[in-house]
């Protein structure tokens, strides 16, 4: 990318699966819920890169699994040379660190009792960096002023603030102890549109002048696009394409893709009349019993033969392109 | 195609209506003195954020607002000549659900979990229409194939959790639509439901609407969705219409700043990307505390001078058919 080629992420097969108990009685097999299904991909520093796909593809179970907030069942993620799945206890606690999240919801995530300077200083706390207690208060108006808050209402509670704001005491939060890598996990899904591009603008001016690198997970297309360096696309816990946005975005290669970007709509009528959106048949499998080969072929209108019989490989079809079908 | 819908009489007609709530901590002006008219099977857009009257506007018209801690005021609200205002509790139900239907956003929490669907559909269709047994069922697989559920008997015994999110929004579709509605008020009907299936359900709603010549009301803060989906659009902000147009001259012309911005700031995937994206400073107003006398969008307004502090600006038409409150649009 950009910023030289260090990569600062590496995820290597990652599997998520959770059990589930469905018989009665304890008897028969054992089974899973397989949410993240073998995926890997690697993030270079500075960079952002795009996660989307519909609910329940498995977005955000990915970035946990590679945050080690749900252990992975099997696969790699090195983190700055280490493999982090491998650490555990105060280890693991101190590389957290360096990677943090932004979540969702600013409604859920932040604590209704705790005032913005609890809920900002707490990370710093944890970390016990800084370690006095008057030079975390300095850092945390510091963070504030930051993030476009007025320092004066750091002894104000979440409820008192609008959404917008509260998504801002959300990202100063997962600045606090200066991290290197940061998930967004659908940061301005639940914001206003005339408030979303105000947060999207300060997670970008944060990134570059942190040179910090986004896991930016969304649904919204439009968004991913803006925001992103590179673009990956999932279905059914498995990644079936990955490119560089504008790569993606005009050469789709995975049907599945090509869907997806196809029922965006466009504040545009005329565009919009002359759209014509590939509708997908059916509902989406279950994430326990996954069809055999590719997991997209009972829905795709091309399908072969090939499709139901095998998996297809994950290979690079052009220069950073990445995608997973027999066809292409 | 605006001349003809001048003259027609329209369906619903509201003038002056302003809905306030009288909580705990104070009054809350959701809907300030706003005015206009819905015509006989146009598809109107209404844009607005979180908090800006779109829902309660329509909700009043239902007449769905708790009344106390809520208040209806209007001049005129008239739904085919008759006023709504006026109307007992027991007439309102006979338009309920018949004439004026409702898709919500959330097809989970509007459909009762305990309930098959088939108990659900044939409940509204009784209420509302003489049908017995096997008429009844017919009826009910008729508008469940209608709205491209397969093997709609089978469906019929099905519970809303046995069904996925996009299922249960054609079921809710079904159901607003099994008594022929006049017109179809659809709130946010696909905000919860993943991208593919968003864009399967609005046209699923356009083309069910057209068929059946009602007119339809498509609530949403996604321009993106009304834009493929609509006639007209109305664009709300704190309480207020500020700007009325038809779609194509609305995309292609915005004229109040509010407009204008929010189009600006939607980041779009039919375009190259901007280095950074327009943004609208600031959040909208609180509609608790006491407003301005002027503009509501006053506080964010890149336009903005002193005439705009102190008086409210008129709904005018700058152009045909295109209204827009704003004393700095000429």
């Amino acid at each position: 990318m950009q910023t030289g080629n260090h990569k600062l992420l590496q995820v290597k097969d990652l599997k998520v699966y959770f059990p589930i108990n469905l018989s009665v009685l304890g008897k028969g097999k054992k089974l899973f819920i397989k949410a993240v299904d073998g995926v890997s991909f690697d993030l270079e520093t500075g960079e952002t890169l795009g996660l989307v796909g519909e609910s329940g593809c498995g977005k955000s179970t990915t970035a946990r699994g590679v945050l080690q907030l749900y252990r992975p069942t099997s696969g790699q993620v090195f983190f700055q040379g280490k493999d982090l799945c491998l650490e555990k206890g105060d280890a693991l606690r101190r590389m957290r660190q360096s990677m943090q999240m932004i979540f969702q919801d600013p409604y859920a995530s932040l604590d209704p009792r705790m005032t913005v300077k609890e809920i900002i200083g707490e990370p710093m706390k944890v970390h016990r960096v800084p370690e006095k207690k008057k030079e975390r208060l300095e850092r945390v108006l510091e963070l504030m002023q930051l993030v476009g808050l007025n320092p004066t209402d750091v002894h104000r509670y979440p409820h008192e603030f609008s959404g917008g704001q509260r998504q801002r005491i959300g990202v100063a939060r997962s600045l606090a102890v200066r991290p290197e890598f940061i998930v967004c996990d659908e940061p301005v899904s639940a914001l206003d549109v005339s408030i979303q591009a105000q947060v999207i603008n300060l997670l970008e001016e944060l990134r570059e002048k942190f040179n910090l690198t986004y896991l930016f997970i969304s649904h919204d297309l439009s968004v991913v696009k803006h925001i992103s360096h590179r673009v990956a696309v999932m279905y059914l816990g498995i990644m079936v394409e990955l490119a560089e946005k504008n790569e993606l975005f005009s050469k789709p290669l995975h049907p599945y893709t090509q869907a997806l970007l196809s029922s965006i709509p466009v504040p545009d009528p005329v565009f919009e009349t002359r759209r014509t959106s590939i509708a997908l048949e059916g509902e989406i499998p279950s994430p326990i019993f996954p069809p055999p080969g590719c997991r997209f072929h009972p829905r795709c209108r091309r399908k072969e033969n090939i499709c139901s019989e095998s998996i297809p490989a994950w290979k690079e079809v052009a220069p950073g392109h990445f995608t997973a079908c027999h066809l292409v | 195609m605006e001349t003809t819908q001048n003259m027609k009489r329209p369906i619903l007609d509201v003038e002056g209506l302003d809905v306030k709530f009288y909580l705990r901590d104070g009054t809350l002006n959701a809907v300030r003195d706003i005015s206009f008219a819905l015509f006989p099977g146009e598809s109107l857009g209404v844009v607005g954020e979180s908090g800006c009257g779109k829902s309660v506007t329509f909700l009043s018209v239902m007449r769905l607002i708790p009344v106390p801690p809520g208040k209806i005021q209007a001049a005129t609200l008239r739904f085919d000549g008759t006023d709504i205002l006026k109307l007992s509790e027991k007439e309102m139900q006979r338009i309920r659900g018949n004439r004026i239907s409702m898709v919500f956003q959330d097809p989970m929490t509007s459909l009762n979990p305990v309930l098959t669907i088939g108990k659900q559909m044939r409940e509204v269709i009784k209420l509302h229409m003489k049908l017995k047994d096997t008429a009844l069922e017919d009826r009910c697989i008729e508008l469940l194939s209608k709205v491209g559920i397969s093997e709609p008997q089978m469906r019929l015994r099905s519970y809303p959790h046995q069904l996925s999110g996009g299922l249960r929004q054609r079921v809710m579709i079904a159901i607003a639509l099994s008594c022929n509605p006049t017109i179809l008020l659809a709130d946010e009907p696909t905000t919860a439901l993943d991208v593919t299936i968003q864009d399967q359900i609005l046209r699923l709603i356009k083309s069910l609407a057209r068929d059946l010549g009602a007119a339809t009301v498509l609530i949403t803060h996604n321009f993106g969705a009304v834009a493929g989906t609509t006639d007209r659009i109305m664009v709300m902000y704190a309480g207020k219409i500020v700007e009325t147009a038809t779609t194509p001259e609305l995309f292609k012309n915005p004229l109040h700043p509010y407009t204008k911005g929010l189009l600006k700031s939607i980041p779009r995937v039919d375009k190259e990307t901007q280095e950074k994206l327009f943004s609208i400073a600031g959040a909208p107003p609180d509609l608790m505390r006491e407003l301005v006398k002027g503009c509501a969008f006053i506080a964010r307004c890149p336009i903005r001078d002193d005439s705009c502090y102190h008086h409210l600006p008129p709904f005018s038409e700058k152009k045909q058919g295109h209204y827009v409150s704003c004393w700095k649009v000429f």
